[in-house]
């Protein structure tokens, strides 16, 4: 009798631990209520607690610095029960590794590293494929010739997006120029509009931002030039400029996880995704942005989905209009990854 | 074109000057007083947040400023409450409105985030707005521009032309004295700490309601600070405040354009001048001699009681 107990109750946990919901968390190296790169992965969270509903239970840590309160804060999540946890930035890699060694049955993703683990993934979005498609409009767009670019640090990815973006640029006007001007912050609305008047200053008429809030959007804006943005859609901050944004739409992704976690069939692999997976595009364009440009970016973007195209196929010339990747050949991942030079028609400096 | 750039620098100079600047006049109030208040950044995130929030609610941009101002005064006044009536460690309850500020206005402003509200507009003033260059750069601005031009002197004439700011200095420098003369230090010390909080909810006002028109969390992103640093500089003078807070600004927006103009400063070492400054005027004021008559006010951050005790 005692025995049969026993089973009764064996099963009863065993059952309601399948019933429980898979518990998500997320680290979020800023503020949800930025705008800009945490925001964009808030987003990715309410779109999977919208997806899978009671099946999830998700949570999240805002503005985690890294290091030591990192790892504290992942191992608190995971000793509360927390099946999957991302780490949504880079400065996460190393603690994420620690403790994905302490807590192994623990599903680690971390954003935008390196390192993988048998419970540790890596994940990140080939957002250069947008910029490079933004780069087509804006090329086409600009009457001046001179296109603003308003960049956070001088990071192989920041360099990457500008290159991509210049590609694009030139494609549609070789002879049009992409100004660089660096904020030397991710994150300082009142700098980044500095930023971007000063290039309106200087004559630039399409403003493409790279950094965290809409102000570069606004700028162009009140200045009468057109804006691209990043990150999300920005368009409700200059409704009468703005054409378009590269966006990243983690949600895709982390729907993705979430299910082969469900399944059992979850692997660590070092994603990089491009615009065929959906973590990349763009946001819708606006009718300031001519049909024919609208058609001619829906093709190249097809071309960018079936892999016929690569955005960094040669020739590519540098700054100094030296040949770096011959007609034929493209950049590998690896020369991708560790980008710090800039491409032909970049106006200014990478800071050493 | 040199034309052309100077005029665009002193442009953004007094747009990127002026939340430093009634951040940092604010702050001279309350030190002027004694009390320390390191808590700028949080009142002004406080300021900015309640400003737009009260913006988009109502599209009263008026009401919206003076809500700003009030908010930050509240922050305000729980820390003359705790350096005034309670005799607190003035610096450690200066950093606690920072993170209250910060956070607040984060939890509250979520809902406003990516939200367009009314925002201040420039307009040019008669006749002085006709002036060729002068017009365009000083006099076709946004209100609260405005406001920081008649604000300051406002400021230095209370404070050295009347008896008011007289016995504001006197709290600051010999509370005791002020004290047996008859003056309430710690209503002085109160009054001018939530006046200091109001003048720098109003500098965060300007950044959600005419810098960038829109709310983010932490937009302050660090002029809190500067603003601190600014009263060092300024020598506790309102006019030196003023020009510090331009000075400043100019050199926060100079680096773009001289990465546009492809001069290559590193923008390290551009952020580090408004230290750099005031590391050297703080050299200079620090005989003997000068203190006297530069120095901080001899007061600052001491707790007053009658007793002469902690």
């Amino acid at each position: 009798m005692k025995k049969l107990f026993l089973i009764f109750l064996l099963a009863l946990v065993g059952t309601s631990l399948l019933a429980l919901p898979l518990k998500v968390a997320f680290i979020y190296v800023g503020p949800v209520g930025n705008a800009g790169w945490t925001y964009a992965h808030n987003l990715g969270k309410l779109y999977v607690q919208k997806v899978f509903g009671d099946k999830i239970q998700t949570t999240y840590i805002a503005s985690v610095p890294e290091g030591a309160p990192a790892v504290s804060a992942l191992k608190s999540l995971a000793s509360h029960g927390y099946n999957l946890i991302f780490t949504t930035s880079f400065s996460y890699m190393d603690s994420t590794a620690r403790v994905a060694k302490m807590f192994p049955k623990v599903i680690f993703e971390n954003c935008s590293g390196y390192l993988t683990a048998p419970n540790m993934g890596d994940y990140f979005g080939r957002i250069y494929q947008s910029e490079f498609l933004t780069g087509l409009i804006a090329g086409a767009t600009t009457k001046s010739g001179k296109i603003g670019y308003v960049a956070a640090f001088p990071t192989p990815e920041v360099v990457r997006g500008i290159n991509a973006f210049t590609i694009g640029v030139r494609m549609t006007n070789p002879r049009a120029t992409v100004h660089v001007v660096w904020v030397d912050s991710w994150y300082n609305p009142p700098a980044e509009k500095e930023a971007a008047l000063s290039l309106i200053n200087a004559g630039a008429d399409v403003i493409k931002s790279e950094t965290d809030s809409a102000a570069p959007i606004q700028a162009a804006e009140e200045n009468h030039v057109y804006a691209i943005g990043y990150n999300t859609d920005m368009k409700k901050f200059a409704p009468n400029y703005y054409l378009t944004s590269a966006t990243f739409n983690w949600g895709a992704f982390y729907e993705k996880e979430i299910k082969s976690v469900m399944n059992g069939t979850w692997k660590p692999r070092k994603f990089w995704g491009g615009l065929d997976t959906g973590i990349v595009d763009i946001a819708p364009m606006t009718n300031l942005v001519p049909p024919q440009t609208k058609k001619l970016v829906e093709a190249v973007k097809e071309e960018l989905m079936t892999h016929n195209f690569h955005v960094f196929d040669g020739p590519i010339y540098n700054q100094n209009g030296k040949l770096i990747v011959p007609s034929g050949k493209t950049l590998s991942d690896k020369d991708l990854l560790s980008m710090n030079w800039f491409v032909q028609g970049v106006v200014g400096k990478i800071p050493k | 074109m040199t034309q052309n750039i100077m005029t665009t620098t002193i442009s953004s100079a007094i747009r990127a000057g002026t939340p430093l600047l009634f951040a940092s006049i604010g702050e001279l109030l309350a030190e002027r007083s004694g009390v320390l208040n390191l808590g700028v950044e949080g009142m002004m995130l406080i300021g900015a947040f309640t400003g737009f929030a009260v913006s988009y609610n109502t599209g009263n941009l008026l009401l919206a400023v003076v809500a700003a101002m009030a908010a930050a005064a509240v922050l305000a006044a729980l820390h003359a409450f705790m350096s005034v009536t309670l005799r607190a460690n003035q610096v450690v309850s200066g950093l606690a409105l920072v993170f209250l500020g910060s956070g607040l206005s984060g939890f509250w402003g979520q809902r406003y985030v990516g939200m367009q509200a009314q925002a201040l507009s420039n307009f040019s003033i008669p006749f002085l707005g006709k002036i060729p260059i002068v017009g365009e750069v000083l006099f076709n601005r946004d209100p609260l521009v405005y406001v920081g031009y008649i604000i300051v002197p406002l400021v230095w004439w209370f404070l050295y032309k009347t008896k008011a700011g007289m016995n504001l200095r006197a709290v600051g420098e010999a509370p005791s004295a002020a004290d047996a003369r008859g003056i309430n230090v710690s209503l002085t010390r109160y009054v001018y700490t939530i006046v200091g909080g109001a003048f720098a909810g109003l500098g965060g006002a300007y950044l959600s309601l005419a810098y960038t028109p829109m709310w983010v969390e932490n937009m302050s992103a660090g002029r809190g600070w500067i603003a601190i640093v600014l009263v060092i500089f300024a020598i506790w003078d309102p006019l030196i405040a003023m020009a510090g807070a331009y000075l400043f600004g100019g050199i926060s927006v100079l680096q773009f354009g001289l990465q546009v103009a492809q001069i290559p400063i590193p923008a390290n070492i551009m952020k580090m001048f408004p230290y750099l400054f005031t590391i050297i005027v703080m050299l200079f004021t620090s005989g003997e001699k000068m203190k006297k008559r530069f120095g901080a006010p001899s007061a600052l951050g001491v707790p007053y009681s009658r007793e002469g005790k902690m």
